[in-house]
Order: structure tokens, then C-alpha cells, then sequence
């Protein structure tokens, strides 16, 4: 556990006054505050930096404690009581500086440090929430899964939730679960439960919105003459015409073979299937003799 | 008209010990939407995110209604932008 330089966090001297030390904590705080930097997670971590500084530098007792032992932090605690013991003697029974931060409560989102430094618990003069805490959640599903609604159960915090994820959820999508966060506080609603989905690439189908693309393999006598091809759709394979004299990449639509728009029932993207040609090898004498006649002709 | 979903501003203002007059403030400049139940005005639990949201700006920040209808409108765009980056990050993985 590192010592952590508080006055430089707040970017402030030593001797920075109440007042610059608020007017630098109001400063930073305006710019990473996590309701003005949404799902940013360094800001977040920065701004939880800033109030660790901010509550121990603007508390007198917490920023005496704090300059007294500085980088020897580690060792204030045994000097805490050893002077409270001898306090105690001298004076029999009373006396003796104590440190009490009772009613602080949490300190979840303060570091290892302060909690050495200051007991194990923070207490920030804010709003008590009146909302449950959101909670945040990942599901991670295969193009398939993502394809078709289907219940999944998820345990967050402990408690299993059964729900039902929407045909069509895209990669990166978050979808909201009210009510499933944390408890509220004094009757209050609890928080929601964000869902953020990633899914997976599939290796046979790129994906743009709903619609899907894929390549299929022709062979140049179906390609010039015409015929049929086998193509690969996310529930099967599908028989596939192709017209005489089809050329490389060229681009099918297959209307409806795509993906399930999200929360629009019975709309589906398109399958979009390019050709890739292949040509023969290993040709026999006789074929090679066909080509040359066909090259000549 | 059912209250289920529905906290009092008043219960609100005590909890968050913010005036009345804030409420009022946000709702008359359009952030927050505010109902009235015979005579009692109640605030809808969906409206309770932005609304601690802005609470939060107000108290941490000292930022005034006017910055927080600014902030407001320019989080909403913001978190346009986000998910059309999300969209075409997407979308781009169809040329890698």
C-alpha cells in the first residue's frame, strides 16, 4: 500500500488554506464529477481520488493527523495509542487526544490508505441517497443467442434474476432492469440494474444493425451458366439461385434472412451474401483442352 | 389517479433537506416533470435519476439552474454521441 500525497491530488501546497483547499476541490470536482463524465471510469476512479483528499484535508483533525505523520503513516497508529496510553497515565484515566470518526460510515470508495490512516471508514458530508444503488452488469452471448429472445438468470449481489433478453440486442447495448439495484434508502426505490451486452463475433457473418453479411464459395461453372448454391443462414442452410453469367463479388440480398429487429416484432434484417468465385485446379488434359477451345472461340 | 409509482415532493425535499422552491425551479424551466394528485404534488420514481442527478450537481458542484439546464442538455447530446460511436464502432467491424 502506497502513501498517497493528498496536496497533490488536489494541486495545492502544504500550507493551502481552507479556502484553496475547497476552491481547488471545487475546481477538479467541476471536471470529473461522474454525472458530467458518463461511463468514463477514469474519471470516476479520479473523482473518488478527490474526495478522499478533499475529506481529509478540509477536516482539521483528519489534515493534523494526516501532516503529522505524513509518509510514515504506517507507523501512526501505534503512535496513536502509545501516546493515548501515556495520556491516560499522566492524567489518570482522562485525557488523551482520541480520534473518533464515529458515524462515518462506508468507505467503500476510499482507498486502503485512508482506511489505515482513518479507522477503515470515510464519511462524506453528502445527501444520503434516496434511491437504491444502480448496480451494472455484463452478458456476454454468441450472434445465436443474440438472435432469438430467450430468459437467462443472472446472479448479482447474491440474488439470482431471471430475465428476458429482446431478439436483436446489439453489442455494446445496455438495457435497463428497474428496480432489480440496490435497496433504497428510507422507503425509497430501489436502483436499477444495467444489463451491457457484448456479442461475440461470428466468424461466418459480419453484422450491421440487423442485417448480416456473409461470403459464399461459387464455382465458375454455376457462375456462367447458373444454378443453385448452398447458402449458410444464422438457422440453416438455404438453397440460393444464381443467375447465368453471375460475376465475382457480386452482392444477394436474401430478404428476411437476417436478424430479429430489436423490440419490433416480426421485422427482420436481410442476409447479404457475396460470391466468391472459385476457380478449378488440378484441371485434367481434357479440361485444360476444353479452355483452350473456349479461349480460342 | 394511483400514487404506486409516485413519492411526494414534499417527502422528497425533507430527505434531500433541499427548498421546495427547487423543484419548482427545475420543473418551471422544463428539466423535471412534476404531478399533481388532488392538490399534492408528487414526483414519478423514473423522474428520480435526473432529478438526484441534478440535486447532486447543485450540492457537489454549487452549479445553479441555469448551468444545470446547460449540463443537462449537453449530457443528453453527449449520450447521443455515445451511442452513435457505439453504432458505428459496430458497424465498422463489418470491414475488418
Amino acid at each position: 500500500m502506497a502513501f498517497i500525497d493528498y496536496y497533490q491530488i488536489l494541486g495545492v501546497t502544504k500550507t493551502a488554506t481552507d479556502k484553496d483547499i475547497k476552491a481547488a476541490y471545487r475546481k477538479l470536482a467541476r471536471k470529473y464529477h461522474p454525472d458530467l463524465n458518463p461511463n468514463d471510469e477514469e474519471a470516476k476512479k479520479k473523482f473518488q481520488q478527490l474526495n478522499e483528499a478533499n475529506e481529509v484535508l478540509s477536516d482539521p483533525e483528519k489534515r493534523k493527523k494526516y501532516d503529522q505523520y505524513g509518509e510514515n503513516w504506517q507507523h501512526g497508529e501505534a503512535y496513536e495509542q502509545a501516546r493515548q496510553q501515556q495520556g491516560r497515565q499522566r492524567s489518570y484515566g482522562g485525557g488523551g487526544q482520541s480520534f473518533d470518526f464515529e458515524g462515518f460510515d462506508g468507505g467503500g470508495d476510499f482507498s486502503d490508505f485512508f482506511r489505515s490512516m482513518f479507522g477503515g471508514a470515510a464519511g462524506q458530508a453528502r445527501q444520503p441517497k434516496y434511491r437504491g444503488q444502480d448496480y451494472n452488469a455484463e452478458l456476454h452471448l454468441n450472434l445465436k443467442e443474440a438472435s432469438e429472445t430467450h430468459k437467462q438468470t443472472l446472479t448479482v449481489n447474491g440474488k439470482n434474476i431471471r430475465i428476458t433478453i429482446p431478439a436483436g440486442v446489439e453489442n455494446g447495448q445496455s438495457i435497463k432492469i428497474k428496480g432489480h439495484g440496490g435497496p433504497g434508502g428510507n422507503g425509497g426505490p430501489g436502483g436499477d440494474l444495467y444489463i451491457k451486452f457484448f456479442v461475440a463475433d461470428d466468424p461466418r457473418f459480419k453484422r450491421k444493425g440487423a442485417d448480416l453479411y456473409s461470403n459464399t464459395k461459387l464455382d465458375i461453372y454455376t457462375a456462367i451458366l447458373g444454378g443453385e448454391v448452398t447458402a449458410e443462414t444464422l438457422n440453416g442452410k438455404v438453397k440460393v439461385k444464381v443467375k447465368p453469367e453471375t460475376q465475382n463479388g457480386t452482392k444477394v440480398k436474401l430478404k428476411g434472412k437476417g436478424l430479429p429487429v430489436y423490440k419490433k416484432e416480426g421485422e427482420f434484417g436481410d442476409l447479404y451474401i457475396t460470391y466468391d468465385l472459385q476457380l478449378p485446379v488440378n484441371l485434367t488434359d481434357k479440361q485444360k483442352q476444353l479452355f483452350e477451345e473456349l479461349a480460342r472461340s | 389517479m394511483s400514487t404506486k409509482h409516485l413519492i411526494t415532493a414534499t417527502d422528497f425535499c425533507i430527505y434531500h433537506k433541499l427548498e421546495h422552491s427547487f423543484i419548482n425551479d427545475l420543473q418551471e424551466a422544463g428539466l423535471i416533470k412534476i404531478t399533481v394528485v388532488n392538490e399534492t404534488t408528487y414526483i414519478a420514481d423514473d423522474e428520480l435519476y435526473k432529478l438526484e442527478r441534478m440535486i447532486r450537481l447543485h450540492n457537489d458542484l454549487d452549479i445553479n439552474i441555469a448551468g444545470i439546464e446547460a449540463i443537462t442538455h449537453l449530457l443528453a447530446r453527449l449520450e447521443n454521441i455515445q451511442e452513435e460511436m457505439r453504432l458505428l464502432k459496430n458497424d465498422l467491424k463489418t470491414y475488418e
